[in-house]
Order: structure tokens, then sequence, then C-alpha cells
């Protein structure tokens, strides 16, 4: 099935979304095309490929691909695919290697995707020639880092990576800046979530601050009727604390947290678990030796303006969503119109104290994980979405709370008049009409090439 | 306004009740050797009691110290410097069975059914404070149309307690714990 852009255009319209972006295979496999192949896509954390020869498996959008440093200590994305039978090179989630190999017929590979040597070359035509940079395992056109923080696109042309971020680089800079050596690695694993729903469900979920209080309502019962007087190893503390501020009453929301949104759909949530609220600041030992680490590292001026950046959900459109203030990355990965997988990190602040490190992960295991008392209830929401959206019951679905009082920015974006409006997800489905009706840059190549027709 | 008020006194009943708070937290001295077979018949009710969705029974299992883990990776070193798919200390195991129990826990409505085999039971480790059993599982997980099938291994540190067998840590390693996985909401 073909969609005309005419089509789409008509998809989004104010204040309403037809259903049909969410579920339509067609609309899918052209957001791959027009999104994930012209996008900046977040592909990786140049801490995951510390030393030459060290890779990372990953994908952009479906497209298998590897983030490695070379020999020369570059950073590049290569396709995951042998120039010969098309075969994936690097099985493997991450290593460390000399070269690429494949395994069906040893083609080799240079680490920046050069093709290195052919077994049985003398098999091949004269006018085949190993150092066609297409006989390769070829690079992605454009990778672009932002202070470590890797991005690729698809497309030879386009905006800078700079200017696709924005203002949304200021909450990249302040997953560093909490770092009192002002330098992060990722640490500690990965988990891998999944359900049965439209990849654009998640980030339209991670700012909706009037969700928490109905589909996190048996998490916040339990946590806030739990005792605090029986054993604990110390790893709950945060877990409770957040779960029991998810119970926060929509007053809250409305006056203290607020949304913010950028060009290119991107956006962040204000902060409604400040440090005051999770880490009990500075009564809590911890966070009383990090404040010095900082101080010492970068003095007290600095410190006080680092602190008071209270971002909670960062989001850069289409793929990737993180938090400062626990050091969290999500990545999310489109697998089906109906099914998506989402990858989320942790960061260590380097200079930090060891412990500040246990609590990111203690409150991974909490928002992120695949276990958590949280999470699992978003992941119902986004099934049942996924189960509701099949039906022509409603044709248009709702984003219009906020809708007409979102208030400028004065970097260049729209913020809502509060957090519980859904100004953010207007934002994302703008950029989504954008990328999906912008004019073609290249057309496939129509038949023709290197054979005759049969 | 009367629900509300309602509401609220039933919450201040419930509110700050330990699960299953035990009175003495004493550990007593074993008083018997646990044989294989009393393992075996341990683990089988612990895995009857989840079938069965006694949830707060399956607590009971639990010393006052105890923790629960569920490793993200194979062979992880431990739930402090990894993430794990769970790692409960007491307060959050008491805090996730009493989610378990809420009408409210969306992503167990409807409810799973469950079904489990428990086998190759060796004990690993016997000392004076205790056994680690290693055993095997499998357990079908079904739920809204869909069955989902989980396996691994299971070390359970059983200790003596009032003349009763408990729990002081059970870790479960899923051979597909590195597998991007649907939520998990029963424990296993």
């Amino acid at each position: 099935m073909h969609v005309m852009s005419e089509d789409l255009s008509n998809l989004v319209q104010p204040g309403r979304v037809h259903r049909q972006i969410y579920t339509d295979p067609a609309i899918f496999d052209l957001e791959l095309e027009r999104i994930f192949g012209v996008a900046w896509i977040y592909v990786g954390h140049e801490s995951q490929v510390k030393s030459p020869g060290d890779y990372f498996r990953t994908f952009i959008g479906k497209k298998p691909v590897v983030l490695v440093r070379d020999a020369a200590g570059d950073i590049r994305v290569i396709h995951n695919q042998c120039a010969h039978r098309g075969s994936l090179v690097v099985a493997n989630d991450n290593g460390n290697t000399d070269e690429f190999m494949c395994c069906y017929h040893g083609w080799t590979y240079h680490l920046d995707g050069r093709l290195k040597a052919v077994p049985l070359q003398h098999g091949y035509p004269e006018n085949f020639d190993p150092s066609n940079p297409k006989t390769a395992m070829t690079q992605v056109p454009r990778v672009r880092s932002y202070r470590g923080f890797v991005f690729a696109s698809a497309a030879a042309d386009g905006p800078s990576l700079e200017e696709f971020l924005g203002h949304m680089a200021t909450s990249l800079d302040d997953m560093i800046d909490r770092a009192p050596d002002g330098e992060i690695e990722i640490a500690g694993g990965v988990f891998k979530h999944a359900y049965d729903g439209n990849w654009k469900l998640y980030l339209e979920n991670l700012c909706d601050a009037a969700h928490p209080i109905f589909t996190h309502r048996s998490s916040i019962d339990a946590a806030q009727q739990q005792s605090d007087a029986v054993h604990s190893d110390g790893t709950g503390e945060i877990a409770i604390r957040q779960m029991r501020q998810n119970g926060a009453p929509y007053s809250f929301w409305e006056s203290q947290v607020g949304i913010w949104t950028y060009p290119n759909g991107h956006s962040y949530l204000g902060d409604y678990h400040d440090d005051a609220k999770l880490v009990a600041a500075l009564k809590d030992p911890v966070f009383r030796d990090y404040i010095a680490a900082m101080e010492k590292k970068k003095g007290k001026a600095e410190t006080r303006r680092v602190m008071e950046v209270r971002r909670w959900n960062s989001n850069v459109y289409p793929n990737l969503s993180f938090m400062s203030q626990f050091q969290q990355l999500r990545v999310v990965h489109p697998v089906a119109v109906d099914r998506t997988v989402v990858h989320t990190y942790n960061f260590r602040l380097k200079g930090a104290p060891e412990q500040m490190f246990r609590n990111t992960i203690s409150f991974a295991n909490t928002v992120n994980g695949t276990g958590s008392l949280v999470l699992t209830d978003d992941l119902e929401i986004y099934n049942r979405i996924g189960m509701g959206l099949s039906s022509a019951g409603a044709e248009w679905i709702e984003i219009g709370r906020g809708y007409r009082s979102d208030l400028p920015d004065a970097h260049g974006g729209r913020r809502g008049v509060n957090s519980t409006s859904e100004v953010y997800i207007r934002n994302m489905l703008d950029a989504w009409l954008g990328y999906m009706t912008a004019p073609t840059l290249s057309s496939p190549a129509s038949g023709g090439g290197k054979y005759p027709a049969a | 306004m009367a629900k509300k008020k309602k509401r609220a006194a039933r919450l201040a009943t419930r509110s700050r009740r330990p699960i299953a708070a035990r009175r003495s937290t004493a550990r007593q001295p074993i008083r018997q050797t646990l044989d294989l077979n009393a393992c075996e018949q341990f683990l089988l009710h612990e895995a009857r009691l989840l079938d069965d969705g006694k949830f707060e029974d399956w607590l009971k299992l639990f010393t006052p110290e105890a923790w629960y883990w569920v490793p993200s990776e194979p062979g992880q070193a431990d739930p402090f410097e990894t993430v794990s798919l769970i790692y409960d200390d007491r307060r959050l195991l008491e805090t996730r069975v009493r989610r378990l129990l809420s009408p409210r826990m969306y992503s167990q409505e409807p409810r799973s059914r469950t079904s489990r085999i428990v086998g190759n039971l060796t004990i690993e480790e016997s000392g004076k404070d205790g056994y680690t059993v290693r055993s095997k599982f499998m357990m079908i997980e079904y739920r809204r149309e869909q069955q989902r099938l989980f396996g691994g291994t299971a070390l359970h540190r059983l200790v003596q307690s009032g003349g009763r067998i408990m729990i002081a840590w059970k870790r479960v390693d899923l051979v597909n714990c590195d597998a991007p996985l649907d939520g998990i909401t029963i424990p296993f």
C-alpha cells in the first residue's frame, strides 16, 4: 500500500491525531524511511567503545549497525552487513576486535568498514574492485558526537547535529555537568524491555504528568503503606520514595512542575522528584559527600547552578530519552508497527562517591526494570493502547489537554501552561508530520543499473 | 465525601502495617539435618504457593533480613553495581507482595496463571547456619491470550528458624535474563 503525503498530513490535526499512525504497517515502513532514515538517531555513547577495536552492536531504525572505534581512534558507525552476500557480520552485542570477519566466506573488513581481504579473489570478475567504497561495511553518511553522545544520520545532507538538538543540548550538558570530574561513562548493564505497541507511545508517555496517580496506583498504595521499620539494605530507599512521590496530587503537578518543548519534537518535563524528595538532600551523607566533591572540583557557584537544573525526562525525538538527575538513558527501537523494544542504560558520574552509582542502579531497577513495580504498569498501558487502537470505535484520539494555553519559551520552544499539558505530544507529532511529509531529497534508483532487464 | 472519609479510614488502618511481621528475628540454631527430600518438599511447597497466587504466604517463607534477586546478566556478580530484573530487600519485597494483592495492579488485570515444575535439586553447600540448594525450574505463565515460558536455575539459602525452614535469600537466573522481555510481574 502506498501512503501519499497528502493523506499523512490529514492524520495529525489540531488537538487530535488519527489512530492509523499507530496501527498502519505501511506508515510504520514509511517512518523507518522518512524519520529513522533521515533524522539524527542516537546510536550510543563513546564510553561504550573506549579503545580502538571496541565495538557495540545496535540498530538505526531496523537497520543493524555497529558503533566502533577504529584503529586511529575515530568513532565510526557502519552497517552491519557483509558486502558479499549480505550476512550480518557482527553477532556479539559488544567486544573488541582487530577486524571484522564475515563467517560465511571469510571476507574481512577494517574497523572503519573498508574491505580488507577477500579469499578466492581471483574468482571474481576482473572489474571487481575491493577498494570500491561501496564494497564495504558501508559507513552511515553522517556521524557526530555531542560531548560523547553519538548520533548518526542516514541522510547525506540536512541540519547539523547541533541544529537538530537546539536547546535540548542543555539537557545532555546536565548529564555531564553532574559529574564532579566532568566525565560520565555507561556502566551497570542494560535493561531490554518490550511491549506490543507502537514505538511512538513510549516517548509520548515519558512526560505524561497526569498518568502516575492512576496507572501507578498499585505501587503508590503499596509503597505508602510500607513500614519503614523492617530490614533494608538501603537499596529500596530511592524506590520507595519514587513510588510514594508518584502519588502527588494534581495540584502539585499543576503548580510546581513544568513541561517544555522544542523544535524537532524534543521536550523535557520539569523535575517533580527533586533531590530533596529522593535522596533526602543534605541529610543524606552520600549526597553531602557528592556536593563536597562537586564544590571541590567546580566551585560553589557552579555546583549550585548545576543542582538547580531540575529536569525529569528529556526526550530527543525520535529515539532517545534520558534523565540527568539519576543518570538514566533509554533508547527506543521500533521492531514492528505493534512491537517495540527499549534498551535502558545507566551512567556513572566520575568523581562522585561510589554509593551514588548504587543509587543510580537502584533507581534504574525501579523506573526502568523489566520486573519493576512501576514500569510494568506503563508497559501494560502501551499494550492496552495497542489493543484499543485496533478498534475503529474512535478514529481520532485526543491530544488536546492544555491546547490553546501553550506559552512561548525563551529558547525558541513552547511550554505547557503546566506539566499536565499534552503540548509535548503535539510537539512530537508536529515533528512527525514534518519528517513524514517533507519532499524526498533523492528518489530511489529505478530499475536499470548493472544488469539487463529480464 | 463519605466515600472519601471511608477510604481515608481504610488507608489509615492499613498504613504502615508490615506484611507478615515476625515477632522475633532471633535465629534458632539448626535442630535437624535437612536432607534433599526435606529441601525438595519445601521448594515444591513454595512453587505451589506462587502458582496458587498465595503471595502473602510466600512472603512468610522469607526471613526478616531476606533478599530476592533475579539478575539481568548471566553470572552477574552483584545486585548493586549492575541492574537486575528484580532485586528486592525485605522492604521492597513486602511492597512487591502488597502490590500483587492490589486490585489496581493493572499489569495483573486480568491475572496471570502460572504452572511450575521444580527439579534437579542438589545441596551445594551446607553449614551450621544453613543450606544452599540449587534447583532447575520451568514456569509457564498465561495471561490475556498469551503464554510465556520461563526457565532457569534457582539458588535458595535455606535456614531453620523456630522449627521451620525459611528462605534467607533466593537468586533466580533466567536462561533468557538478557533478552528483550515483556514486563515481569509474577515472582519466579
